[in-house]
């Protein structure tokens, strides 16, 4: 009996030490900056830092994945031949498939004075392949870039295509500033 | 019309000064005669952080329900309800993610990494379980977790698992647990994510591998109730030793054991152990000179342990991309594989050099090799403890739960004659042998 008594004390220590030691760690943890009521950790790219090498579109737990591309209008140099739009070696500057880089027509183009046109991205369409990102770092001002959009993005505990970026563009932010933009400060 | 344009001249020039990092504009943005003002950029918000606590009432409300369940209603029926729930809530409607059993690699990280902040919903999510198995049991496990549940509804024809093999193959969750929290904890990627075999079926979609595995978890666990929870999943360890604290469990009978033996089979996870053998076969002095030898034993097989770790450090380190990305530049530069990786190429486009690469990737082999150590010593803890715990001789003289592996699934409840009686109302204490 004494035994017994004995055993369930030294199981109530324990269990309130524990309780102590589980308080003491969310204690610290709800110290650090960033850990707010309020706050949230979204995936997203940093566009200085990624090399477009195409796994945005194959690595995401969605089909089609929820990188798309997305465009600064405020850097953008509303180009006639656009190297984010058109393929390098395009005969001229129309707009049939033949010319075009976006194996989905994802990319519309507006004429809006002579000689300068705009560039919209068709999410729905857009696959998130970067090659127009890559044309347009290689041939524009860098206006076109990947960003994850968090309509569609689920927010896994682990972004599937972070594990396997090749240049570690991509990393948690808070969700109060879900994006980084070019162009934008 | 002219000054808006002015402003906006202006406004694109101190944004094009102020972003160091982006290439110069080849193109300067036209001045437009027309008037045309370009669209901004539309960027649709993620689901607000504070959502995360609609997830967290969810679950300290499942749980608080599932407790009621298996403490004092002792309900399977109810149970399996709210276990439908969940599966259909933090499984098909939340897609898995994020859970406590990932939470708790996000926990490992917070605590290395200085930079890292868990918010504080996920916090919760990590401590709410771990708090319910010190004071209910497991009911976490029981109809709360997606992955319990998932594996739970298919049970069909429990076979048992001999009790050497399944022994074995608990210290996987253990070597799981360890291996996760320090390659978290190293910044080598969140492993029990990556090798989910469930999340697929939440998201209705996954890579061929990860189908595949998951098709073969649940179909083996038709025969072999919940492998994956008793196998393989990491937090359930700690649910486990804090389950075996807990202040009140689910027990088979109501009131008293009447040894009936009518539940000896109800369990399909092999927790529930029979009374003991009146006549201990065993001399007592044998068994208390077994005990002494374990314990000196013990400083022994943690060194083993910890030996194994430094045997596996190599291993854990190359998860770690630095690492794979400084061992890959290695062989580049001594010509033993020609061409280049994604990773590599994207290293030389960044212009840094290779010897920070090489002190980054040392200092992580450094800090994987203590951290490997620490892992080692800690399965060695675990094993010895394991083998003490064997050698220990206990009487029982009523059919009782293995609290630390029982998931209070409440399978055994109705097997119970007693529990009959106490359902019915009838005086429970004339059902005496």
């Amino acid at each position: 009996m004494k035994g017994e008594s004995r055993r369930d004390f030294l199981k109530k220590a324990a269990r309130w030490s524990v309780l102590a030691l589980l308080g003491g760690v969310a204690f610290r943890m709800a110290g650090k900056p960033g850990a707010g009521r309020r706050s949230g950790m979204v995936w997203q790219i940093d566009p200085a830092k990624c090399i477009q090498c195409g796994r945005c579109e194959t690595s995401c737990v969605r089909t089609p994945s929820a990188v798309k591309c997305v465009h600064s209008y405020d850097i953008c140099g509303f180009c006639n031949l656009c190297g984010g739009y058109h393929q390098p070696g395009a005969k001229d500057t129309g707009t049939g498939a033949e010319n075009q880089l976006c194996p989905t027509d994802a990319i519309r183009r507006r004429f809006v004075e002579e000689p300068y046109f705009q560039y919209d991205i068709v999410e729905d369409l857009c696959i998130g392949c970067a090659k127009c990102v890559k044309g347009c770092a290689a041939f524009g001002n860098g206006s076109l870039f990947l960003q994850v959009r968090h309509d569609r993005c689920w927010n896994c505990n682990e972004c599937s295509i972070a594990r396997v970026c090749p240049s570690g563009a991509i990393s948690r932010v808070p969700s109060g500033r879900p994006y980084r933009l070019r162009g934008q400060g | 019309m002219k000054r808006y344009l002015v402003i906006l001249l202006v406004i694109a020039g101190l944004a094009a000064v102020g972003l160091a990092g982006d290439p110069p504009a080849r193109f300067p943005r036209p001045d437009f005669e027309s008037g045309y003002a370009p669209p901004a950029t539309q960027c649709p918000a993620p689901r607000p952080g504070i959502l995360l606590w609609v997830d967290v009432g969810v679950l300290a409300g499942s749980m608080g329900l599932a407790s009621w369940l298996v403490l004092k209603r002792r309900s399977r029926g109810g149970l399996i309800g709210l276990l439908l729930f969940c599966l259909a809530y933090f499984g098909f409607y939340r897609k898995g993610c994020v859970c406590p059993v990932g939470s708790l690699q996000n926990m490992a990280l917070a605590l290395s990494d200085l930079g890292y902040a868990v918010p504080w919903a996920v916090v919760a999510l990590f401590v709410l379980p771990l708090v319910f198995a010190l004071f209910c049991g497991r009911v976490f496990c029981a109809a709360v977790c997606p992955l319990g549940a998932i594996q739970d509804v298919v049970i069909r024809r429990p076979v048992l698992v001999p009790a050497w093999l399944a022994g074995l193959l608990s210290f996987l969750p253990v070597y799981l647990l360890g291996s996760s929290v320090l390659l978290a904890a190293g910044g080598a990627g969140f492993m029990i994510c990556a090798h989910d075999p469930f999340v697929g079926f939440f998201r209705l979609g996954a890579s061929v591998p990860m189908l595949v595995a998951g098709g073969l978890m649940l179909a083996a666990g038709v025969w072999v109730a919940r492998p994956y929870c008793r196998f393989f999943c990491a937090y359930g360890v700690i649910l486990g030793w804090l389950s075996r604290l807990s202040a009140r469990h689910a027990r088979i009978t109501p009131d008293s054991c009447v040894a009936c033996r009518l539940c000896e089979r109800a369990c399909p996870f092999d927790c529930i152990r029979a009374p003991t053998p009146v006549a201990d076969p065993e001399e007592r002095g044998v068994t208390r000179r077994r005990f002494r030898w374990m314990i000196a034993a013990l400083p022994m097989i943690v060194a083993a342990g910890v030996w194994f770790g430094l045997v596996l450090a190599p291993l854990l380190a190359g998860q770690h991309p630095v690492v794979r990305l400084a061992n890959r530049l290695a062989r580049e530069e001594r010509g033993m594989v020609s061409g280049l990786t994604l990773e590599s190429e994207a290293f030389r486009m960044s212009g840094q050099s290779l010897a920070e690469v090489k002190v980054h990737a040392d200092a992580m082999r450094e800090w994987f090799r203590r951290g490997a150590m620490i892992f080692g010593g800690f399965l060695g803890l675990v094993f010895a403890l394991r083998m003490i715990g064997l050698s220990r001789v206990r009487s029982r003289t009523e059919y009782t739960i293995d609290t630390a592996a029982c998931f209070s699934c409440g399978r055994c409840f109705s097997c119970c004659p007693v529990d009959k009686a106490w359902r019915e109302g009838r005086n429970t204490s004339e059902l005496k042998v």
